[in-house]
């Protein structure tokens, strides 16, 4: 028995999503908005960043579903009483991860603890020593000799099985591209392989091959070692960097969906129809943006602060506490940064308002809302797109940053921000603790890095001028 | 005969990699002598621009590249020198004058360093040699107060001024050649004289050769020696002028010179070039013009014509001179005709549909602490005409004469500062709101560029049912649907075409799609805001034709805004010449062509370039360029320019002179 | 050229009293003094009186916006909002929460924050441009795209790497650098190498990708075209031609951050130790001193505003074609 829990961010996800899908079901009959996104899948390294996207979307997505399981039943008890925890389907997935907590540091793939310890042993004596970990490598009787088979075996099984699955895969692909096109199935697979494919489908399934050996070779290591060690608290640091990311995405992508509306309504209106309302809205964004970023921030954060511990009444669990605290984070850096693109987009409709055919559709008597909405909105979307992409990847630093400034998530969610600001003091250490930073870096840094090459890609298809450039 | 400046041959460009690559240049041939202008004549598209720039091995890197062919300059291939050796060429040897001298000049840099610093790179001139140098040049080139010049930047000179500094770059190398790419396109008709004039006389007195690239008839006639035809990548015919005037050989050049409009054509329709040039991007098997060639047949389609020598010197691309070829006899060529008139012409005094009456588009100036209001643009300044129902007035006048702003201000696309505008006795200017919204339906606008004036995101279909929608014409979608169907034929474009997008289609096809969604509100007049200048001959020809029928079809009134007298000649009943906001002359198109009273009417109409050099009048050549409508010149505002001005010129503006009955003009010496 | 400076600076003042505005609602009006005060003392059992001492030390025992008690023009002066916010026109930015005197802090503490961001923005800004003009130069060659695949990479680094991964490779293996620390004077300099280094290094992805872009758009512009017609060496072209040209949409972005420089790098001082505004501003947040806060906001603006001054000016030297009126 479960019972599910709705965050707001859930909500708002599952919004964005079905927005997402809503526009591409009605591209896909239009060959405008189709064509640059069919430039976009041709490049290869598009098609690569598209599926890390998909690989952390999609994680992200599975952190979304929250519920809260049932507890067991008490002797006499009639109603069923729920954990005050709130879980998620990732949770689910990943397992004896979440709650095979060790003492303290460990290394990666370590059996024993990374500091030393007064323990007992059996015969009552004490000694100073590094004692066996509570979960990490408790099955090996001789760590010394069996973990290195161990692993290895468990390698090449997690091996076995990601070759099989991309076989599958990669036949099943082609047995459907082959009926798409009208071909038999050994030339499409021999395109295929060779590249000679439109869109890359080799590169997105050798991408896909490297996430599927990566998932593999979790499932099969996680559950018998700390594959990226422990953290102070003795936490599985895997654990925790696949949980921020959802963390990330929703501030990459809440924080502009929450912006865009009032900055493509306001520069469009600015732009449009100047004069007294172009005063205003310039004045308004001309204000918020001297307002350094950070400190705007800081002081919103710090105010919501004082109002959420005034106000512990409102909020039933820590998970909602801590959610409000995301969205409103997300909030307060949408207010930050909607700016520059109202900026931009009010130029453009300055361009785009003396247009020829917006002309026609006021010689026609077309209503000021119908052209605005018509002729101005879908000539703009490409500059929201672009825009948005490429806030993305900004967003998913900055809350590294301002996570370190302390005006960033609650310190109990998890996010790589939290996760480097917890682990910065650790490379002062002797010998160092590198695996915490070094995990929320690569994970946090292969995000960025496909969000930023699919941007580049987005924006080399939709900007024309561009286009033109190369 | 005489050893070739410069000698290409074969010379093919690619542009882009891989299925998308056009070639805009497919194997050109020719020779400049030393000396002589050699025109290149095509049309937009054809690969002309391209063919200059890799003269000068200046494609745009990295997409362009040279894939064949041989450019030999004194007998020196240039596309085997380093690129070292190129620099010493380009700007020293050959010079090359760009369309958009607008751009064309650096805007952060000093006219006089732009110039010097080909002196530097050429002549090793430097400091005080350098600049007296650059003096001389700009006075060469006709820029009075060089020295003042010298120090300015590109914007604070006019287009026309901006070419001649181009010009004045281009001659600072003392080249041998001088490329002129399409110098006057951008310019005015009395500017384009001047230019023409100042590089004919360039030429003859440094004895340099020039390669005028151009579309233009009238220019070719004008200046050139020998002319050679491109099409789609090729050229198609060379000759020297006179027997290419006299006798155009190639079926694409016999076209081009039936499709230019003009006052002796006026009864009889034009005649087109249907369909338009081929994209380059394919492989050809057969001639490249076969499909719009009227005298086309079999061996057209499945084999590519050489190249013939005709006449002396005459050589010609075409099945046609093939003399071991026979020749099918030649298919009556169907006569061109219009649709059956509905609507007789001669309505000399029929009922006035539109009545303008003073009007002015004043545009405020900004000034000051406080932004305040410190003078105002006068765009428009006491405008007054009529149009009849059915009729059509030509409103003619340069660039930044105010014609497009009495276009938009009697639409209510501007608000008019004053006057009044009477649409069939209702004062338009009054209207507000929903009344206004209402009247639209009756008074419609054809835009100048046909790429801007469609939105690229509404299928044809939708953009041509806007109109109806917001004016609530049709019962229901399926009516507009059929509507827009109809429109589509009527404009001869298909039914189906309402299902695509904007960028499917030519800027030709663009211009029939705005005449549709103009006509879908059912306009009784229709305000034509240079509709053709950025279409090619060939296709003017269509527009020009087809807004013709419509107006003989359905009785409507145009409008026609235009800085092309040729157009005029051959659409229009009477023609209004405007000059910095107002109505110099206005009269029947015979009154005012054949007849010009105003000074500026005759300067205008003796600029335009003529095809007929036996017919040549003699040229009024106006000095100095069109002044600021934000300080008109006192008295009469053309006094400055005037060739036959009067002292007393200077002191009132004149008032109209009634001529005849058709025909009045402001002139205080009238 | 006078009125235009006057005019700017009259438009300035509604700006500066937004910007008051909000900070004013932010800090006074979503939560009550009260509030703060609960929060400073620890959320549990704090009684009324520590309450009432707490605002009174700190000057927030007064109403908002309208004292009824006072008399005459006090009944406007003796309050929060003029007490607290109006006095910052005067740059009077008071004491802080902790009772320093802000200014006095402000002026000490902008010299280390200046020795770090001024020479990470000029040498930055030569570093980046030179890089972007050698991709320019190269571009379409495999140079070119490896660089800008560089830059790409090197700015989906976050900045927190480069800065414990330079800590950890320059000081604590090589030894190189002090770790953190700062002394004033020129001795300076042994501290503010490496983090004016990681400054620079760790904007370069962005900057010179973006520079990249400017120049190319140049690059394909007619006078280019014309210039090169002319017969001009590619260097001298890039240099002279484009460069000029580009310093336009250039300027737009880098002098406005020019006056901020003040502010100086929150990351770099906090994570090296160096004793500036940037560090200040973060200790101000982490002791949640909301009054120092407040003070760095309104100069933050000021700041800014003076960098829009600025940037006008700027245009005016490198683009003849605009007059300042």
């Amino acid at each position: 028995m479960i019972q599910p829990v709705i965050l707001w961010t859930d909500a708002l996800v599952f919004l964005l999503t079905a927005v997402v899908l809503a526009f591409a079901l009605y591209a896909r009959r239009r060959e405008h908005l189709r064509a640059p996104w069919r430039e976009v899948v041709r490049s290869r390294m598009a098609v690569a960043s598209l599926v890390v996207l998909c690989v952390y979307a999609v994680t992200g997505l599975l952190d979304s579903v929250h519920f809260r399981q049932a507890l067991e039943m008490q002797e006499g008890q009639v109603e069923v009483q729920y954990s005050g925890e709130v879980t998620s389907l990732l949770d689910l997935l990943l397992g004896p991860m979440r709650s095979q907590d060790e003492k303290t540091y460990s290394a990666p793939f370590a059996t024993r603890l990374f500091t030393k310890e007064t323990v007992i042993g059996p015969d009552g004596e004490k000694s100073r020593t590094w004692p066996r970990l509570k979960y990490g490598g408790v099955h090996l009787d001789d760590p010394a000799t069996q973990k290195g088979p161990d692993i290895a075996r468990r390698v090449a099984r997690a091996a076995s099985e990601s070759m099989l699955l991309m076989l599958i895969t990669g036949l099943l692909l082609a047995f459907l591209l082959a009926r798409k096109w009208r071909q038999p199935l050994l030339p499409v697979l021999r395109a295929m392989l060779r590249g000679k494919t439109d869109i890359p489908w080799r590169t997105a399934l050798g991408t896909i091959l490297v996430f599927v050996m990566v998932i593999a070779l979790i499932v099969n290591l996680s559950g018998a070692y700390h594959v990226l060690g422990t953290d102070k608290v003795g936490q599985d640091v895997l654990y925790q960097t696949i949980k921020s990311i959802r963390t990330g995405l929703v501030i990459g992508t809440l924080t502009t969906m929450i912006m865009l509306p009032f900055a493509v309504m306001l520069g469009m209106l600015a732009g449009y129809f100047r004069g007294w309302i172009d005063d205003v809205i310039q004045y308004l964004y001309t204000t918020l943006n001297s307002i350094p970023g950070v400190l705007l921030i800081a002081a919103a954060v710090l105010m919501m602060q004082v109002y959420v511990a005034n106000h512990p009444e409102m909020f039933e669990t820590m998970a909602e506490r801590a959610d409000v605290r995301l969205l409103f984070l997300c909030l307060i850096l949408g207010i930050t940064s909607w700016t520059g693109l109202c900026r931009l987009l009010r130029g453009e409709t300055l361009k785009l308002r003396e247009l020829d055919y917006v002309q026609a559709a006021d010689a026609f008597g077309v209503s000021k809302f119908n052209i605005l909405m018509r002729h101005l909105l879908p000539n703009l979307m490409h500059l929201v797109l672009i825009a948005v992409v490429i806030d993305f990847s900004g967003l998913v630093l900055a809350e590294a940053v301002l996570s370190y400034v302390g005006v960033g998530v609650d310190p109990t969610t998890m996010s790589w921000g939290n996760m480097i600001n917890r682990a910065r003091l650790e490379m002062a250490r002797e010998p160092v603790v590198w695996w915490s930073l070094l995990a929320a870096f690569t994970f946090m840094f292969t995000l960025v890095l496909a969000a930023n090459l699919f941007s580049d890609a987005v924006r080399d298809a939709f900007d024309p001028r561009l286009r033109t450039q190369r | 005969m005489q050893q070739a400046l410069l000698q290409v041959s074969d010379l093919a460009v690619r542009i882009g990699q891989g299925d998308g690559a056009v070639r805009p240049v497919d194997g050109v041939s020719f020779e400049i002598r030393p000396g002589e202008t050699f025109a290149l004549l095509g049309e937009s598209g054809c690969g002309k621009s391209m063919t200059a720039l890799s003269l000068l091995r200046l494609l745009p890197r990295p997409a362009g590249e040279i894939v064949r062919g041989s450019i030999r300059l004194d007998g020196e291939e240039l596309l085997s020198l380093p690129e070292s050796g190129m620099r010493d060429i380009r700007g020293g040897r050959i010079a090359m004058i760009f369309q958009e001298p607008m751009t064309s000049l650096n805007p952060v840099m000093t006219i006089g360093y732009q110039i010097a610093e080909s002196l530097i790179e050429h002549k090793g001139l430097v400091g005080g040699a350098a600049r007296q140098r650059v003096l001389e040049l700009l006075d060469a080139v006709g820029i009075p107060d060089a020295a003042r010049r010298y120090d300015e930047y590109p914007h604070q000179l006019s287009g026309g001024m901006k070419q001649r500094v181009m010009i004045a770059i281009a001659l600072a190398g003392d080249p041998d050649l001088l490329i002129a790419d399409e110098p006057t396109t951008a310019l005015d008709v009395t500017i384009q004289s001047q230019v023409l004039d100042l590089i004919r006389k360039l030429q003859q007195e440094r004895g340099m050769a020039v390669m005028l690239i151009t579309h233009d008839l009238g220019v070719v006639s004008e200046m050139a020696d020998r002319v050679a035809v491109m099409y789609a990548g090729q050229l198609v015919e060379v000759a020297s002028r006179d027997v290419f005037f006299s006798a155009p050989e190639h079926p694409y050049s016999v076209k081009l010179f039936a499709a230019v409009p003009d006052s002796g054509k006026r009864e009889d329709r034009l005649t087109v070039i249907p369909g338009s040039v081929p994209p380059l991007n394919q492989s050809f098997h057969g001639c490249r013009f076969a499909d719009r060639c009227h005298r086309a047949w079999e061996r057209c389609i499945s084999e590519q014509p050489g190249w013939y020598e005709v006449n002396d010197g005459q050589q010609v691309r075409c099945h046609l001179a093939d003399p071991a070829g026979t020749i099918p006899v030649e298919r009556p060529v169907e006569a061109e005709t219009g649709p059956d008139t509905a609507w007789s012409r001669d309505t000399a005094d029929a009922e006035a549909l539109l009545e303008v009456d003073g009007l002015q588009v004043h545009f405020p100036i900004h000034r000051g602490l406080f932004k305040r209001v410190a003078g105002y643009v006068r765009a428009v300044d006491g405008v007054s005409f009529s149009i009849p129902v059915g009729q059509t007035l030509a409103l003619v006048g340069e660039s930044g004469c105010g014609k497009t702003t009495v276009g938009k201000g009697l639409l209510q696309l501007l608000k008019p500062t004053a006057g009044s505008v009477q649409f069939e006795g209702q004062e338009l200017t009054r209207l507000k709101g929903e009344a206004l919204r209402r009247s639209r339906t009756d008074f419609q606008i054809i835009f100048q560029d046909p790429y801007s004036s469609m939105n690229p995101r509404m299928s044809v279909g939708d953009i041509i049912a806007e109109g109806m929608v917001a004016q609530r014409i049709g019962d229901s979608r399926e009516a507009r649907r059929q509507r827009v169907a109809q429109l589509l034929e009527q404009v001869g474009l298909r039914s189906e075409h309402a299902r695509h997008y904007p960028h499917e289609f030519s800027g030709g096809q663009r211009q029939r799609i705005c005449i549709a969604r103009a006509l879908a509100v059912d306009p009784k007049l229709i305000v034509c805001d240079e509709p053709t200048s950025a279409l090619d001959v060939s296709v003017q020809a269509q527009i020009l034709n087809l807004l013709q029928d419509l107006q003989q079809q359905l009785g409507l009134s145009y409008l026609f805004i235009t800085h092309d007298l040729s157009v005029v000649s051959y659409l229009a009943d009477r023609v209004a010449v405007m000059y910095l906001g107002r109505i110099v002359e206005e009269g029947s198109v015979s009154d005012v062509l054949d007849n010009p009273q105003h000074p500026y009417t005759r300067a205008l109409l003796s600029a335009v370039p003529q095809i007929d050099q036996a017919a040549k009048r003699e040229i009024i050549r106006l000095e100095g360029d069109l002044p600021s409508p934000s300080h008109p010149p006192a008295g009469c505002h053309f006094h400055p320019r005037c060739p036959i001005a009067e002292p007393g010129c200077s002191h009132s503006y004149p008032p109209v002179t009634q001529l005849s009955a058709s025909h009045t003009v402001r002139c205080h010496l009238q | 050229m006078l009125a235009y400076l006057v005019r700017r600076i009259l438009y300035a003042l509604p700006i500066l009293i937004g910007v008051n505005l909000i900070t004013f609602v932010l800090f006074f009006v979503v939560n009550t003094p009260d509030d703060m005060a609960r929060m400073h003392l620890g959320m549990k059992r704090v009684t009324p009186e520590a309450i009432e001492k707490w605002k009174v030390e700190r000057g927030y025992d007064r109403p908002l916006l309208y004292n009824r008690q006072a008399e005459g023009s006090g009944s406007l002066t003796d309050t929060i909002f003029f007490d607290k916010s109006v006095r910052l026109f005067a740059f009077d930015f008071g004491a802080s929460d902790s009772g320093r005197n802000i200014g006095e802090d402000i002026s000490q503490r902008m010299w280390p924050s200046l020795a770090i961001a001024l020479p990470v923005f000029l040498i930055g800004l030569l570093v980046y441009i030179s890089f972007a003009m050698l991709l320019a130069f190269f571009r379409g060659s495999y140079l070119d795209i490896s660089g800008v695949v560089l830059c790409v990479v090197l700015m989906s680094i976050s900045g927190l790497f480069y800065i414990i991964g330079g800590q950890y490779l320059f000081s604590k293996i090589l030894h190189l650098v002090p770790v953190s620390g700062y002394e004033p004077g020129w001795l300076a300099w042994r501290f503010v190498l490496l983090p004016v280094a990681i400054g620079i290094f760790a904007g370069i992805g962005s900057s010179s990708r973006w520079y990249r872009t400017i120049f190319l758009e140049e690059i394909n512009r007619d006078y280019v075209r014309t210039a090169r017609a002319k017969g001009l060496p590619e260097l001298r072209l890039l240099f002279r031609h484009v460069l000029k040209n580009a310093m336009v949409p250039i300027l737009t972005g880098v002098v406005v951050v020019l006056p901020t420089l003040f502010m100086g790098n929150l990351i770099l001082e906090s994570f090296f130790g160096i004793p500036g505004l940037g560090a200040y501003t973060i200790e101000a947040i982490q002791n949640q001193d909301f009054a120092i806060v407040r003070a760095m906001v309104f100069l933050g603006s000021v700041l800014y505003i003076l960098g829009l001054l600025l940037t006008d000016l700027s245009y005016t030297l490198v683009d003849p074609r605009i007059r300042l009126s």
